[in-house]
C-alpha cells in the first residue's frame, strides 16, 4: 500500500516535471509568434528611424545630386543618396576672392575650398562603389573619428561629421540600417582633389 | 615648456580631430609619466628593472624616431600563448614606448586594466628630458628642430585607437613573431637586439609567456615566404599595414590581408598576395583608369600600394595615421619586390 502509494506519487511528481520541462523547454507557439512579431516592430522601428535622421540630418542635401525640376533645383531622387556622379566632368573651381573661399558645383556633391576639392560619397550599399561591403562597426567609427572607414584617410568639409559624431550608437546603427536598405546604385565616385599649389606669382 | 608651442593643428586643420564621443580613455589616467610605474621612485630617468625592454623584429615606421620600449607583468601573471597569434595579456599589464629624436620627444602608454579593459595615453618630455606630463586627448603639433622637416605630430587618443584595436590584440609589437629569435636580417631599419632584450625563448624562460606551442620555440616563428626580400617585404607590410589590414578586423571588407601570424607557415604569404596581386584597388589614383590595382607583378609604377607608401598628401598617403615623411628604405624594400620578385596571380595559382 505504501510502496504503491509513493509510487503513484513518484509518477504523478515525474509528469508533473515533464511537463514542466516541456513547457519551458518549448515556448507555446502563440509566445513565439508574439517574439517574432516583436522583433518584427522593433525591425521596422529602426528602419523608420533610420530613414527620419536620414531625412532630416539633410544627407540628400549632398549625397544626392541636384537636378533643374520645374520648380527649381531638386534631389534626383532616381539617384537617391549614390554621391557625386561619376561622369560628371568638373573643370577646376573659380578662385576664391574676399571673403568667398568655397565654391560648390550645381548637383551639390562637388565642393572646392581650402582643403581642396571633395566629393560626396555613395552611400547606397552597392558593393562595389558604396556601403556594401561596410559593417555597422566601420560605419559607427567612420562618423565619431572623421576618418574612412574609421581609419583611413580625413574626411573633407562640408561633411559636419564634428556634429554627427554626437549621435547616439543606436541613432547611428538606425541610420546604417537604413542606409543598408535603400536600392544599390552603381557609381565611382573619384578621389578628392588636393589644394591648388599656390600660383608662382604670389598667390 | 616653451618647446610645446603649437603649431597649426594639422595639414587641413582636421587631422587632429577631437577625441570621439563615448570613449574618455583618458579618466584617471597619471598625469605625469613618472607615475605610470615606468621609473624607479624617485627618477623619471631610470627605469625599474622589472620593466623588461624588448625590440620587435619588424619595427613600424615613425619618421625616423628613435625608439626604447619596455613590458611590465604584474607579480606572478603571464601571458597566455595558448592562441600564438591573440596572446592574452592578464590584467595589470603595462607597455612603454619612448619616441625621440636626439632627446626623448613623447612616450606611449599602454595598459590593461582590472576589468580587462585596455587604455591608451601619451606623454610629453620637456626639453631638458627631466619630466613628462599627459598630452591632450585631441593630440597635438610641436615644432621640433631634429624632427624631419621641423615638426613632430603627437596623435589623438582617437588615432592611437584606430590602430591598436584594428588588430586582434591592441599591443602590436609583443607578439611570437615580432619577437620571434629568428629574426630578419633584411628588414629596414632593424634594431640591433641588446643584451638585455627579452624575446619569445627569455619570456619563456621566465615564465612570463605560458602555453606556447612547444614547437614553436623549437622552430621559432619565420614568415615563411618565397625569397629573403619577399619575407622582409611581407614583414614590412605586416608592420606597418596589417593592424588594420588583415582579415579579422574591422578593415576585413576590404579584403586586404596582410598581417602574418607565427603559425600560418606557408598560408599567410598567400593570402597576402591574393589579396594584393591583380586585385581591383578602391582607391584610384588620379589620371588612372578604371583598373587600377593594388599591384601589379612587374610593375611598382603601376601598383596603387607603392603609389600610396610613397605619397604623404593626407588625401592618399598609406598609412594614413603615424607619419610625415615618406620611409624610403621602405618603399624601396617594396618596390624592389614588386619589380624583381612578385609573379602574377596567374603564375602563382599554377
Amino acid at each position: 500500500m505504501t510502496r504503491s502509494f509513493f509510487a503513484k506519487t513518484s509518477r504523478a511528481v515525474s509528469l508533473v516535471a515533464v511537463s514542466l520541462l516541456a513547457l519551458t523547454a518549448a515556448p507555446r507557439p502563440a509566445a513565439a509568434a508574439d517574439d517574432a512579431a516583436k522583433r518584427a516592430t522593433a525591425a521596422a522601428e529602426k528602419l523608420a528611424r533610420g530613414k527620419y535622421l536620414v531625412t532630416v540630418a539633410g544627407c540628400n542635401d549632398c549625397h544626392t545630386p541636384f537636378k533643374d525640376g520645374p520648380n527649381g533645383p531638386e534631389p534626383d531622387m532616381s539617384r537617391m543618396l549614390s554621391g557625386h556622379p561619376q561622369d560628371m566632368v568638373v573643370p577646376p573651381a573659380p578662385k576664391p576672392q574676399g571673403p568667398w573661399i568655397a565654391s560648390v558645383a550645381a548637383t551639390n556633391t562637388a565642393w572646392s575650398g581650402p582643403w581642396g576639392v571633395s566629393f560626396t560619397a555613395n552611400l547606397t550599399p552597392d558593393r562595389e562603389t558604396g556601403l556594401g561591403k561596410w559593417n555597422l562597426r566601420t560605419f559607427i567609427d567612420t562618423i565619431r573619428t572623421g576618418r574612412r572607414m574609421g581609419r583611413g584617410r580625413p574626411i573633407l568639409p562640408p561633411m559636419p561629421y564634428p556634429m554627427y559624431k554626437h549621435f547616439t550608437d543606436a541613432d547611428l546603427e538606425a541610420i546604417f540600417t537604413y542606409l543598408q536598405s535603400i536600392p544599390p546604385l552603381k557609381n565611382k565616385v573619384p578621389e578628392p582633389l588636393p589644394p591648388a599649389a599656390p600660383s608662382a606669382q604670389g598667390g | 615648456m616653451s618647446f610645446l608651442r603649437l603649431a597649426a593643428a594639422s595639414l587641413l586643420g582636421l587631422v587632429l580631430a577631437a577625441p570621439s564621443a563615448g570613449r574618455d580613455h583618458a579618466a584617471a589616467l597619471p598625469e605625469r609619466l613618472r607615475d605610470t610605474g615606468l621609473f624607479v621612485a624617485g627618477s623619471t630617468t631610470a627605469v625599474r628593472p622589472e620593466n623588461l625592454p624588448y625590440s620587435p623584429q619588424y619595427p613600424l615606421w615613425s619618421d625616423g624616431a628613435t625608439k626604447c620600449r619596455w613590458l611590465y607583468l604584474p607579480p606572478g601573471a603571464a601571458i597566455d600563448a595558448s592562441q600564438p597569434d591573440a596572446w592574452e595579456f592578464p590584467p595589470g599589464t603595462r607597455l612603454w614606448k619612448e619616441f625621440g629624436h636626439k632627446r626623448p620627444v613623447e612616450t606611449r602608454y599602454i595598459e590593461r586594466r582590472a576589468d580587462g579593459s585596455w587604455r591608451f595615453a601619451t606623454y610629453l618630455w620637456n626639453a631638458a628630458g627631466t619630466d613628462a606630463v599627459l598630452a591632450p586627448p585631441g593630440g597635438v603639433v610641436l615644432t621640433l628642430e631634429d624632427a624631419p622637416g621641423g615638426r613632430y605630430v603627437i596623435p589623438s587618443q582617437a588615432d592611437c585607437l584606430a590602430c591598436h584595436e584594428g588588430a586582434a590584440v591592441p599591443v602590436l609589437g609583443v607578439s611570437a613573431l615580432q619577437l620571434s629569435p629568428d629574426r630578419d636580417p633584411l628588414v629596414p631599419h632593424a634594431e640591433p637586439v641588446r643584451a638585455e632584450d627579452v624575446d619569445l625563448r627569455g619570456l619563456v624562460a621566465r615564465a612570463l609567456v605560458r602555453n606556447l606551442p612547444p614547437a614553436m620555440l623549437e622552430r621559432p616563428p619565420r614568415i615563411a615566404a618565397a625569397s629573403p626580400t619577399a619575407r622582409a617585404a611581407l614583414g614590412y607590410l605586416h608592420a606597418n599595414c596589417g593592424h588594420c589590414h588583415n582579415d579579422a578586423g574591422p578593415l576585413a571588407p576590404l579584403e586586404l590581408a596582410l598581417a602574418q601570424g607565427a603559425v600560418d607557415g606557408a598560408d599567410g604569404p598567400a593570402k597576402a598576395l591574393r589579396s594584393l596581386i591583380g586585385q581591383s584597388s578602391r582607391y584610384r589614383p588620379q589620371g588612372a583608369d578604371a583598373g587600377a590595382q593594388r599591384v601589379v607583378a612587374g610593375r611598382h609604377d603601376a601598383s596603387v600600394l607603392a603609389v600610396r607608401m610613397r605619397s604623404r598628401n593626407p588625401l592618399v598617403q598609406m598609412p594614413p595615421l603615424g607619419t610625415q615623411i615618406v620611409d624610403g628604405e621602405g618603399v624601396a624594400l617594396i618596390e624592389r619586390w614588386i619589380r624583381q620578385y612578385l609573379q602574377t596571380r596567374k603564375e602563382l595559382a599554377e
